[in-house]
């Protein structure tokens, strides 16, 4: 039965999507659920729409509380008011639980429709692996299961008379006999690693590496919940690149030019040393703000993607972060020299906003 | 039609094992409906305040929305769920432990037992599964017939003052009786006192006097003029009476105003109401119901419910806490006269007089208070003491929240501050006539704390929706008296002392 309420839970998501009545859209709110990843927090967008009442200003009203803490002592930012509101049904007991990360990141697939990734080269790269499944009468001595062959004499000895519970000798002969035996279990080969390369130019600020690490997150997460072993590689670049530690990546901040090309080069090289596109499903993704140095440049990345990377790889993706001083030419020249491929994915990030849409073009391809 | 299927044994078995035991302690309640749902069912029915029909609106969507979220994440779940009707009806959550069952019903009949007896909700609607349907019938016939859009609209406006009901009418006589009072049209002269001595008359009734009550008949008279005559409170009755409204605009009006009083007790008795259930649910449970392997589960969950964060006051908790307190006052004879007296601090610790009448004191407060009452008059310094409770407010200084006293008096003020009018703003209509232009006159009881502006802006937008003429509202920001007025297409605001 289709509950009642879908067709109420219809008509409010197309409120917050801006579908309908937009004038009550200002009275959106950004509440947010917090969920829990070892020590970092991640949370889950909540909105609410709060029609306007006659009511006090939060600030001037204050309230009563309980524990412990002297007059003049803060309360922690969390605990401020407004996140209790009186249900008006009678109690609504709520209980707190855990989430994995594997929860989260089918969430996160559905609230965005992702499709599941077709790990690349599912039937074709295939190793095998035995797995010991049953027992026969028959095998090679190697094989012989002790416990069933005992077990199996036991029961002859026992049904044929001849066993004596005083001199309990238990003699297999070779009818009793059971060997383990092995099935081949093809196994496709899912290894995956995903190469962060980040522009840490003068021009991308620290607003933008924020924007930068929580899609970065939100990537892994969703890789690593179709990949077991999912490896990171991460490179920085102004006019030269490096590769990094995570840490390094998402705080240095250089102010130099920049070469996006000295960034592809590198990548490249990396995957031709270590990931061999046979047996690797290789995600290259590259956020800057498309600022490059020079059209030679620009062209010299485009002939890099086309040719070398491109084949290579499972999914290119670029975020262009847009940045205080504006953002560039760079997703432009992309898109027009490999914006038809199928495993080129562009998007441009304007505000933390645009995570979520960033993460849908990524994403989606299912690739 | 909202059929409750039967319950399977195994619950069965339980429900008749608790619903014994509560009555056992005394508990009164009416006939109590238990139904096990799905978490999708459950979500949907508390999205709608624990009826399973109401009219169609966005933000029951919004609801559902938030408590499926909060379930599909795993951050949160439904417990438990009442209706007051009667027979009432509860939610059971299919996936949860027996334990929990054994919980949730033994916390629902302390809930129904206060339903039925608490003096609050005398006047409440006991068949309003029944009323909500009809609501829900009603608000649909009219968007089958003049689209969704303009009844939803016209929701959400009554929607956005629908807190502007008077608390307290069902409790109390508001208006005089119109009777006889065929209002003659001249002016009414006073005749100061009877005497039947015509050489008294002077003295009896001197000049001065009769000035003075004939200054009383004339404003008297023209307060009955006046619409209303004082000022109303049920600022909804206000423009059901007097506002032009279509008749399909007026019945939606007054399903919200029927759907707002019938929930104002709750909200009322909040503290009192869930601290009433927890206490017999705790009482139920460690001293009947609990099996020994239940009790690790059991007690993980009870402190779930009661435990507390600094910015906000676990109802739950305050209220177990404060029963607790009063049966054990009157259990040691704790009150009266000579315990009130009694200033030293090691008596008063020790005082003990058996009086052993704890248990008949809860059942008479619960029936005879409020929220309000029940902190005013059993809130003790000891209970504040020892419950560690304090106020705090934003220090602008500071720029944060912080915990601003500790003290008896201010706590309790606070507190009751908090509940008074459900912690909602004093607003009444004061005049329907305003400046004899047919405008709309609210004002604003300013108790020390001002109205959220941008709001409050918004809000008037909605009344004069209603009302179709400009509206004004006075209260006071930063000190000053302001005017806020709404004509239709723009707001303006001045300065303005009543």
């Amino acid at each position: 039965m289709a509950l009642k309420i879908k067709k109420d839970h219809a008509r409010f998501r197309d409120i917050v999507r801006g579908r309908i009545k937009r004038d009550l859209k200002k009275y959106l709110q950004k509440g947010e659920l917090i969920g829990k990843k070892g020590k970092e927090l991640v949370t889950i967008p909540i909105p609410t729409i709060d029609l306007p009442h006659f009511r006090f200003g939060e600030r001037s009203q204050g309230g009563v509380g309980q524990g412990d803490g002297e007059p003049g002592d803060p309360l922690s930012p969390a605990d401020g008011p407004g996140g209790g509101r009186a249900g008006q049904g009678e109690g609504e007991h709520l209980l707190e639980v855990d989430v994995s990360l594997d929860e989260l990141a089918d969430l996160l697939g559905e609230e965005l429709a992702l499709p599941r990734i077709q790990p690349k080269g599912k039937d074709r790269i295939v190793s095998t692996r035995t797995r010991y499944t049953g027992v026969a009468p028959s095998g090679p001595e190697s094989l012989r299961h002790f416990k069933r062959t005992y077990k199996q004499a036991l029961r002859r000895q026992i049904a044929s008379g001849s066993y004596n519970w005083r001199r309990p000798v238990i003699v297999p002969v070779r009818e009793d006999r059971r060997y383990r035996t092995w099935k081949e279990v093809p196994l496709p080969e899912t290894n995956a690693v995903v190469i962060y390369m980040m522009d840490v130019s003068g021009s991308m600020g620290d607003e933008q590496k924020e924007i930068v690490r929580i899609e970065s997150f939100w990537i892994d997460t969703w890789l690593r919940r179709h990949y077991r072993g999912l490896v990171t590689r991460y490179l920085i670049h102004d006019a030269v690149a490096r590769e990094v530690d995570r840490d390094t990546f998402f705080h240095t901040r250089e102010s130099g030019g920049t070469m996006i090309s000295s960034a592809y080069r590198l990548a490249l090289e990396i995957i031709e040393a270590d990931y061999a596109p046979s047996s690797w499903n290789v995600y290259p993704f590259h956020f800057s703000d498309g600022d490059n140095w020079s059209a030679d440049d620009t062209r010299l990345c485009v002939e890099l993607l086309r040719d070398r990377i491109l084949p290579a790889v499972n999914l290119f993706c670029y975020g262009q972060v847009e940045s205080p001083y504006g953002s560039g030419q760079f997703i432009k020249d992309l898109e027009e020299g490999v914006g038809g491929r199928e495993n080129v994915a562009l998007s441009e990030i304007a505000d933390k906003e645009g995570i979520h849409p960033s993460i849908k073009a990524f994403l989606g391809t299912g690739r | 039609m909202h059929r409750p299927t039967a319950l399977p044994a195994r619950l069965h078995d339980l429900r008749t094992r608790i619903e014994g035991y509560a009555r056992a302690c005394g508990l009164d309640f009416f006939d109590t409906l238990f139904e096990v749902l799905g978490f999708d069912e459950i979500n949907m029915v508390a999205a709608y305040g624990g009826f399973p029909n109401r009219y169609p609106h966005w933000r029951f969507g919004m609801e559902y929305e938030r408590l499926s979220k909060g379930y599909e994440y795993g951050l949160s779940k439904i417990y438990e769920m009442v209706v007051n009707n009667d027979p009432s009806y509860a939610y059971l959550l299919e996936s949860n432990m027996d334990v929990d069952q054994k919980l949730v019903m033994a916390h629902v009949f302390g809930h129904v037992d206060f339903f039925k007896n608490n003096f609050m909700f005398r006047h409440t609607n006991r068949k309003m599964m029944d009323q909500m349907a009809n609501h829900a019938t009603r608000v649909r016939r009219y968007q089958d017939k003049l689209g969704v859009e303009p009844v939803e609209d016209f929701v959400d406006r009554c929607l956005s003052i629908e807190n502007l009901i008077d608390y307290q009418s069902p409790y109390v006589k508001r208006r005089p009786d119109r009777g006889d009072e065929e209002e003659a049209e001249e002016r009414k002269v006073a005749q100061g006192f009877k005497t039947e001595r015509e050489y008294m008359r002077e003295y009896i009734n001197p000049p001065g006097f009769i000035e003075a009550q004939q200054k009383k008949l004339d404003a008297e008279a023209v307060r009955k003029k006046k619409v209303p005559e004082r000022p109303e409170r049920d600022v909804l009755l206000f423009l059901l009476e007097h506002a032009p409204l279509e008749r399909w605009e007026h019945d939606v009006l007054s399903i919200v105003r029927d759907e707002a009083y019938y929930f104002a007790p709750q909200g009322q008795t909040k503290v009192m109401n869930e601290g009433w259930a927890t206490y017999w649910h705790s009482r139920i449970m460690t001293e009947k119901a609990l099996d020994a392997s239940e009790v690790v589960d059991y007690a993980d969950h009870h402190s779930g419910t009661l435990a507390t964060q600094p910015g906000q006051l676990n109802p739950y908790k305050l209220g177990l806490e404060l029963w607790r307190d009063i049966e054990d006052r009157w259990n040691k004879g704790r009150f009266g006269k000579e315990y009130d007296e009694c200033d030293s601090f090691v008596d008063r610790r020790q005082w003990d007089k058996k009086a052993g009448l704890g248990r008949q004191k809860i059942f008479e407060v619960r029936q005879h208070c409020n929220d309000v009452t029940f902190i005013d008059e059993f809130l003790t310094p000891e209970f504040v003491m020892e419950q560690k409770l304090f106020t705090f407010g934003y220090v602008e200084k500071h720029q944060r929240w912080e915990v601003l006293e500790r003290e008896f008096r201010k706590v309790k003020e606070k507190l009751l501050h908090t509940l008074t009018n459900f912690g909602q703003p004093a607003i009444a209509v004061e005049d329907g006539n305003f400046e004899n232009k047919g405008e709309l006159l609210l004002v604003h009881r300013h108790d020390g704390v001002d109205l959220k502006l941008d709001y409050a802006r918004d809000t008037l937008r909605n009344v004069q929706t209603l009302w179709r003429r400009p509206v004004n509202l006075v209260s006071k920001v930063d000190g000053r008296g302001t005017l806020f007025r709404h004509d239709g297409t723009e707001h303006t605001s001045k300065r303005h002392d009543l």
